[in-house]
């Protein structure tokens, strides 16, 4: 039951404009920092571009696929129709009014603080009242994907909430709690500063702040993907869900652990002591949990759709899975990249192996491999899935969506993997030029050559992937059918309250965080002399 | 596929039971990750920083030890040395660090502005350099030679431009150049 598709298309199509642009400043970026590109005269403009690319692919693009998803979700799973649909556009604008708020001052260089903030840099006010609105927006999705989870129950008392419903609530919720962190460090500290009312600034506190949102964001941005993973793929590919008890497990996990571990992204930093930098440490082991119990219940229900279509042996299965697919395709690719992000990810998180890669070309080439790679291939993966019972009409180009994904697959590859070698070789990050004619850069010269070709393969399968989107808006009506999730081996008859409802968890959420970010949040706020001037970007 | 028949319920015990065995194995991985770090923390002293100490940015040029006569190296009285530097947009006080191979060494550094970062390349020293904070890191070098050090952290339009150099020397040869007093770098050599 999809009633509301205008609703929904229009959160997937200013997410995938947005992320047309950005990944074109991107690709930009690759170019004019590599040997290949020429010196960039004004390097200002390089820091331009990276502002306006972080912001876009962080806060704006996953938020919007998430919450176009929430709504088909909350149509399709629970069949029923959206309630709130005035709220949800209302969300939807306050997005598009956001975006272009910040938008404008990056362009004119009066914010080219990153997505990150970093102060004491501050840019210009509008900037982060724009990023303030964009998230506002999606709280009213938070809220509305709660009220639609509340009616549905009313309805049906004590029935198992379904299982795409269950994950994607649990996400919302996450993200709700976890943008608190940087809404904290915007309202009190960066806004009332680059409005004039104060000049200055804890950098140290700010970075504990933004450290809250910074790593649970990341499984924010993961929700989507999970959610395909459990409820689209084996329904896709003709299987099975292994485990729907262990699906609700992995998801109330993530909401669980996600939060109180974001201190792992400040090892390095000189205002916290070592204690708390151990809790989170041992806390974003925690968090590996959930993804191992994931790749298993997976690898299972996928080997249940072989099985189904013949496949035989210990591993003969493989060759039996259908993969002309485009899904089937898709979720290996995610796999591999999860599984090379996912290990580069435990290095990140050891404090020990972290002081050999912090800050390096590394880190970027980290989060690109998991966040554009694993979980952006199933983005694209989602609207090929969803596309159909959108526009009514069938999506034609199913050769050219495979090319399409292999390209995306070999791109990440080919950008990612130089780029994690130069971290390695102390490459650090976020410059606008390199000097390749030192000889001590110049063997970074060849894996940078690399990564900037792979940026533009990405480039060409992220305008393929547009393209195919348009083509299917004016592709001949086809009835789609009703969207269907995938199904358990054994469906759930009964689920225990733990596990069909939210409320415990968020509790422990919010409970863990506390006691993780607590004292080390009021130890800085608390301390006085520690405030420093502000440095105004654009004012030089 | 149902759940009525006796097939069914035994199917689902066994899937139960690999289920629950895999869930071991990755709480077993994962506890045993956690232990290794904490080891590795204690035994080789591979820490992040215990202590927080701050400093106030718009004073340290003024009083107190990163005045601009105590920056650099310093041959302490246990034959330890101590590194003061600084961070600002965009350049490291001193922009050439000298300091002696197989010496235990303390760098301590701050910035006097925004948040920049050190990092030695073909090392593993790496902090972040936040204004109103102190960091301290312990080195050791085994190897002479030059080393880059550029800032790891955006800190505006110039980032790219703030390199800085690490050079190690010869243990003798330190401690003849310390012979005078005062704080050794290597900037103009």
């Amino acid at each position: 039951m999809l009633v509301n598709r205008k609703l929904i298309l229009a959160h997937f199509w200013l997410a995938f404009a947005v992320f047309g642009i950005a990944l074109t400043l991107g690709a930009w970026q690759m170019f004019i920092r590599s040997p290949i590109g020429t010196w960039l005269s004004n390097p200002e403009l390089y820091y331009r571009s990276l502002t306006a690319h972080g912001t876009v692919m962080g806060y704006v693009f996953p938020t919007l696929v998430a919450m176009g998803f929430g709504y088909a979700i909350s149509e399709t799973a629970l069949q029923q129709r959206l309630v709130g649909v005035r709220w949800a556009w209302t969300g939807f604008w306050l997005i598009v009014i956001g975006s272009i708020m910040a938008v404008i001052p990056i362009a004119l260089g009066r914010a080219s603080v990153l997505y990150t903030f970093y102060p004491p840099l501050i840019g210009n006010v509008f900037y982060y009242l724009g990023v303030v609105l964009v998230v506002v927006g999606s709280w009213i999705w938070v809220a509305l994907m709660s009220v639609n989870l509340r009616v549905w129950r009313k309805a049906n008392p004590g029935a198992p909430v379904p299982l795409a419903m269950f994950a994607n609530v649990a996400g919302s919720y996450l993200w709700a709690w976890t943008a608190v962190g940087a809404a904290l460090e915007l309202l009190l500290q960066i806004i009332p500063v680059a409005a004039g009312l104060k000049n200055t600034i804890d950098a140290g506190l700010a970075r504990i702040f933004f450290s809250w949102t910074l790593h649970a964001i990341v499984y924010f941005w993961l929700m989507p993907t999970y959610i395909a993973y459990y409820t689209i793929v084996p329904r896709a590919i003709g299987g099975r869900v292994y485990s729907d008890s262990m699906a609700r497990i992995s998801f109330i996990l993530f909401l669980v652990v996600a939060m109180p571990i974001g201190m792992h992204h400040t090892f390095a930093d000189p205002q916290v002591g070592a204690g708390f930098k151990f809790i989170h440490s041992a806390f974003t082991a925690l968090v590996a949990l959930p993804t191992l119990l994931t790749v298993f219940t997976i690898c299972a229900s996928v080997e249940i759709a072989a099985r189904l279509r013949g496949g035989r042996g210990m591993f003969g299965w493989i060759r039996a899975l259908p993969w002309d697919n485009p899904m089937m395709l898709a979720l290996a690719f995610s796999f591999v990249m999860l599984g090379f992000g996912g290990a580069g990810g435990l290095i990140n998180m050891s404090y020990q192996l972290d002081a050999s890669i912090h800050n390096t070309q590394w880190i970027t080439g980290h989060f690109h491999l998991i966040f554009g790679g694993a979980i952006v291939i199933m983005y694209f993966a989602i609207a090929y899935d969803l596309w159909p019972h959108l526009t009514g009409r069938e999506l034609m180009d199913i050769r050219l969506i495979r090319t399409q994904l292999w390209l995306w697959f070999i791109g990440m590859i080919v950008t990612t993997f130089p780029w994690h070698w130069v971290g390695i070789l102390g490459m650090p990050r976020r410059m606008a030029y390199f000097d390749f004619a030192d000889p001590a850069i110049a063997p970074q010269a060849l894996s940078v050559t690399f990564s900037a070709i792979g940026g533009f393969v990405l480039l060409a399968s992220g305008i393929m992937f547009i393209v195919i989107l348009a083509r299917g808006m004016r592709a001949p009506l086809a009835d789609a059918g009703p969207y269907r999730f995938a199904l358990a081996v054994h469906e759930p008859k009964t689920v225990p309250v733990a596990l069909n409802t939210h409320a415990l968890w968020v509790a422990l959420m919010i409970g863990l965080t506390l006691t993780n970010y607590g004292y080390p949040i009021l130890n800085l706020a608390l301390s006085s002399g520690t405030s420093v001037p502000a440095v105004y970007v654009g004012a030089q | 596929m149902s759940t009525s028949d006796t097939h069914g319920s035994a199917s689902a015990e066994v899937a139960a039971r690999v289920e629950r065995r895999w869930a071991t194995i990755a709480v077993v991985i994962i506890v045993v990750m956690a232990l290794l770090a904490a080891f590795a923390g204690i035994h080789r002293a591979t820490m992040p920083q215990p202590r927080v100490e701050t400093t106030d940015p718009s004073r340290i040029h003024l009083s107190g030890e990163f005045v601009e006569s105590n920056l650099g190296s310093v041959l302490e009285a246990n034959g330890a040395v101590t590194v003061r530097a600084i961070g600002q947009q965009y350049s490291f006080t001193p922009a050439c660090i000298v300091v002696p191979a197989d010496t235990p060494i303390t760098l301590r550094a701050t910035s006097a502005d925004v948040v920049h970062g050190i990092l030695i390349q073909g090392t593993n020293i790496n902090t972040m350099l936040v204004p109103g904070y102190i960091s301290e890191q312990l080195m050791r070098f085994t190897k002479t030679g030059d080393y880059l050090m550029p800032c790891q952290e955006f800190c505006s339009f110039g980032h790219e431009g703030m390199w800085g150099k690490v050079k190690v020397i010869d243990k003798a040869d330190f401690a003849n150049r310390a012979k005078g007093g005062g704080r050794l770098s290597c900037v103009g050599q």
